[in-house]
Order: structure tokens, then sequence, then C-alpha cells
């Protein structure tokens, strides 16, 4: 446990390192996008929940757990989704 | 190492990848497809996870978050992003929480202190960032009167909520089993939340917004912690220092602290302010003009500026005003839009509603670009921006707005302004660029007015 704990404050430092040096170089331009990209990336917390959804903990880990499947699902499918609509819509002045 | 890491650690460096590419619009759409992709990879790799028996339950799950996000994703309109952003924060911090209580109630007195203090931080950050961001979508899509709510020791009463809510937390990381102190603490982390937003007023919702992506990204990164899954507290860590970043370069642009933003409620209108607003009105008249009134103004224009704010946003004014731009374009005229970076309720808000209405990105300029353009402009064009114009922040040391970087929309030749009514914006401050004798006032809703100074422009050649 402890280990694996090192193992996690060590991820969980160097991605905000890398995060800070990524998300400073986006530009203004695209803050509004890179709201609901970051937004729909960190759904990820969906394959937790989907484990226990599914791994049969009991009732109350089924209900909260789908329950929490549906939320992160929401931000999966509509953070994709929004962010390219915005994306889409950026063009440069024809030459 | 199992084929599902493997799935995961593609994932995580696409994901990585994907918001690179959101350095440029070139590459945006390519990064994003990528995180959609390792998006997919990592779900369809989970469904075989060992531990799944019943797939009943989580179906169900994801049909209901596909109908609902799709729905989401594909209907709102550009002008709701803000309140969508908020409301996508609100359920992100919900997963997190109920995950928290479904873990805590299974592992329950055997969690040891680590696990045990990060179900606390994802219960707790979870929580908050819940209620504060239904708050906010709530305050956004104008359910709750914009305006910051405030009583006599409100931060006395917080300070209180968040003590009681640390001496929980401390407790039960050593005496882990003790149920009703970990459910006092999520229910005292739902009411903090809302007590956090409630006295925000409106126009602060681009900072707070921010702050509470950071901290549905913390929320998420607990969860990593606590299920020990390693590429969520990799995108729990982007999306806190990302939402971190862009609240601070918020504060930066209204030059206040964060510590400012959550704890002063900045709708008050203080006698001081007031007493400056005042001694403003005294000083000049303000000048109102017609809409046909201006192709005048157009006549051996050169360079005009745009400058949009919220006010564009309520009217949904960007499509006449492209076509505006456009057709000043027609004439050879040079057309710029100035983007404050506070513009509008979230970051880069003002981009994306012009960016629908087909303006090219190449024309939208960032404060420190325009600003040395406002000298040469032949005309600035104020749709519904009011306090990031204000020359106060400039030269008033008595005004709240002092210090802040604003548009130098003053050193135009001519400035027309749209707006509503006299009425002060969010800051509750009279703009002195109204008193200006080179700006004039063109009154009335923002799309109204664009549509009449088109018919304008195209009879009056």
């Amino acid at each position: 446990m402890t280990s694996d704990l090192e193992i996690g404050l060590y991820i969980f430092m160097l991605a905000g390192f890398l995060g800070y040096h990524v998300i400073t170089r986006v530009p203004p331009l695209l803050h509004t996008p890179l709201m609901s990209a970051t937004n729909a990336i960190s759904g990820i917390s969906l394959i937790g929940s989907l484990v226990i959804a599914g791994a049969d903990h009991g009732t109350l880990s089924t209900v909260l757990g789908t329950i929490a499947v549906a939320c992160s699902t929401t931000n999966v499918v509509g953070g994709f989704l929004i962010t390219d609509r915005m994306l889409r819509m950026f063009k440069k002045t024809p030459e | 190492m199992s084929p599902l890491s493997l799935c995961y650690i593609v994932s995580a460096c696409l994901f990585i990848l994907g918001l690179k590419g959101l350095s440029s619009p070139r590459t945006a759409r390519l990064g994003m497809f990528g995180a959609e992709g390792a998006m997919a990879l990592a779900v369809i790799g989970t469904l075989f996870h060992h531990e799944i028996i019943n797939y009943t339950w989580l179906a169900i799950g994801l049909l209901i978050g596909s109908i609902v996000g799709g729905t989401i994703g594909l209907r709102v309109p550009m002008t709701a992003v803000p309140q969508r952003t908020a409301f996508s924060h609100a359920l992100g911090a919900l997963a997190a929480t109920l995950i928290g209580v479904a873990e805590f109630e299974r592992h329950g007195a055997e969690a040891g202190k680590v696990l045990m203090t990060a179900l606390g931080f994802e219960v707790v950050i979870g929580g908050l960032t819940f209620t504060g961001s239904l708050m906010a979508a709530a305050k956004l899509q104008e359910l709750i009167r914009g305006q910051p709510i405030t009583y006599r020791g409100q931060n006395y009463v917080n300070m209180s909520i968040l003590g009681v809510i640390v001496v929980c937390l401390v407790t039960l990381v050593f005496s882990p089993g003790n149920a009703f102190l970990f459910y006092t603490m999520v229910g005292l982390a739902l009411i903090f939340g809302l007590q956090m937003v409630i006295p925000i007023g409106a126009a602060d919702m681009p900072v707070v917004i921010a702050l509470l992506n950071s901290y549905a990204g913390l929320a998420d990164a607990s969860m990593g912690f606590v299920l020990m899954n390693k590429i969520q507290i990799i995108t729990g860590s982007l999306d806190g220092t990302s939402g971190f970043l862009l609240s601070l370069l918020m504060c930066r642009a209204m030059n206040r602290s964060a510590m400012n933003v959550l704890f002063g409620a900045f709708g008050k209108v203080d006698p001081e302010a007031m007493a400056a607003a005042a001694a403003a009105q005294a000083k000049g008249t303000v000048r109102s003009i017609q809409a046909d009134e201006t192709s005048v103004l157009l006549d051996g224009a050169r360079k005009v500026i745009i400058v949009p704010g919220y006010g564009m946003a309520v009217s949904q004014a960007q499509h006449p005003v492209a076509e505006f731009a456009n057709q000043l374009g027609k004439r050879g005229i040079d057309v710029k839009y100035a983007i404050h970076p506070v513009a509008g309720r979230m970051p880069g808000h003002m981009n994306v509603l012009l960016a629908e209405a087909n303006v090219p990105y190449d024309k939208l300029y960032e404060m420190e670009q325009i600003n040395p353009y406002f000298g040469e402009a032949d005309l600035v064009l104020v749709i519904g921006a009011n306090d990031v114009t204000n020359p106060a922040a400039r030269s008033n040391r008595a005004s709240p707005l002092y210090g802040m970087p604003i548009l130098e929309v003053d050193r135009g030749k001519a400035i027309i302004v749209l707006k509503r009514s006299m009425n002060p914006g969010f800051a509750g401050v009279e703009n002195e660029l109204y008193y200006n004798p080179k700006t004039m006032m063109l009154f009335g809703d923002a799309k109204e007015s664009m549509n009449k100074l088109l018919a304008a422009m195209k009879t009056g050649h």
C-alpha cells in the first residue's frame, strides 16, 4: 500500500508539472474547448465506476456505481461531442 | 503487465497528446480524435476486467449516460456552454462522491489510514464541487439571480463549516469505522459548496468555473488514489492543473487574488465607488445616437475594432456582428476583434461565439496584442462590454476596478457603445468611457441595434 501510494504521489506530481507546461501553451482562443476537453478526459473515472457497478459488492455499491457510470458517460460523450463542435467552427480567413 | 495496463498506458499517452494538440486550432481536432480513441480503448479494455461479473447495471448506466451526454453534446447552444461546463463539473464530482461512499461502505472499519485519507478527500472535494457547480450552473442559466448573496459573518460561517469538516476527516483517519462522522462530513461538504458559490456574482463566473474545474480534477485524482487507478491520477492531476491555471489567468485579468474572489463578493456596491461614480457623472454628459446616424461615422473609416462582451452573448448578436464586419470588409475596411480574457462567462467564451458566426480566428486579438492598435482605430464598436473597457481602471485610484488590465477603447478616434441602458456593469461602477466626448451611446438590445446598423449601412450607400 505504501509503495503504491508513493508511486501514486509521484505520478500525481509529474502529471501536474506536465499539465502546467502543456496547458500554458494553449492560446486563450481555445480556452473554452480546453475546459470541455479536460472535462471529457477526466470522465476516465468511468473505468473505476464500471468495475464498481459490475463487481457485485452489494446492492448499495451497484446502485451508486451505476449512477456514477451514467454521470461519467454523460461527461465523456457530451464533453467530446461539444469540444469537437467547437473546434470545427474555428477557421482562418480564406486566402 | 496485463493487457489492460497496457491499454491504460497508451490511453494516458494519447490524452496528453490530445491536450498538446490544443496549442493550435490546426492540430486541435486531430488531438481530440486521439483522445476519443484513447477513451474508447480504456473503456472497452475495462469491460474485460476480471472483477466485473454482472453487466446488466453497467450497461444501463452506459446507455443512460450516452443518451443524456449525446443530447447535451449535440443540442446545447454555444451561448449555453458555460452552464453546460458547470453542470458537467457537477456530474463528475457527483460520480466521485458516490464512488467514495460506495467504497466507504465496502471497506468500513478496515480502511487503512491511506485509503481513509484518500476517501475523505474524494467525498469532501467531490461533495463541495457537486453543489457548488450546480449553484454556478443555476446562476448562469439564470434560474437563480446572478447577484451575489451575502450576509453578515458569512466568512465565519464558512470557516466554521470547513473547520468541522477537517476535524471529521482527521478523526476518521484514526477511527475509520465511524459512519456518523463520515456522513456528517459529506453533508457539510455539500453545504459548503453552496455557501462557497452563493456570494459570488455572475461577472466572477469565469474564475469560479475555472476553480470548480480544478476541484473536479482533484476529486477525480483522489478517486484515482482510492482505487489506485494510475490513469485516473494522471487525468485528475491534468484537469486540476488546467483549472487552476485558468483561474489564475482569470484572476490576473481582473487584477484580483483568488482569495478576493472567493471571500470578497465583488458585486457589492461600496459607498466609495458610488461617490466616484457620482463624480464621473458630474464630469460630463452622455451623448446618444440613432442607428441611422452611424453610417456617417463609417465614411472614410479605414480601421474598425469591435469589442464584444457578455451583452453580445445574451442577445445572440454574434451573427449580425459578423455580417456587419463582412460588409465593412467588402468596403476595404480593416476589422479586428478585441477579446478581453474575462469577457463573457467563462474563459474563451467570446472566441467560441464568434467562431460560431464564422469569424475567422486570425481576426480575434488578445488584449495585449490589440491595445497598441486602438490609437489608430477610426471607430471602436463596443457591444455589450462594460467593466473591461472602463478607463477608471487606469486612472482612478478610488475605483474598485483600479489596476485591472483593460482594453484601451478610449484611445480610439470615435467610439460607439451598444448598451441596453445606463445601468452600471457587474462591478456596480459607472463607466467613465460613456462620458468621454468621443463616445456615442446606441441604446437598445444588441442584436436589434446591430440589425439596424446593418440596414442603415446598406441604405446609406
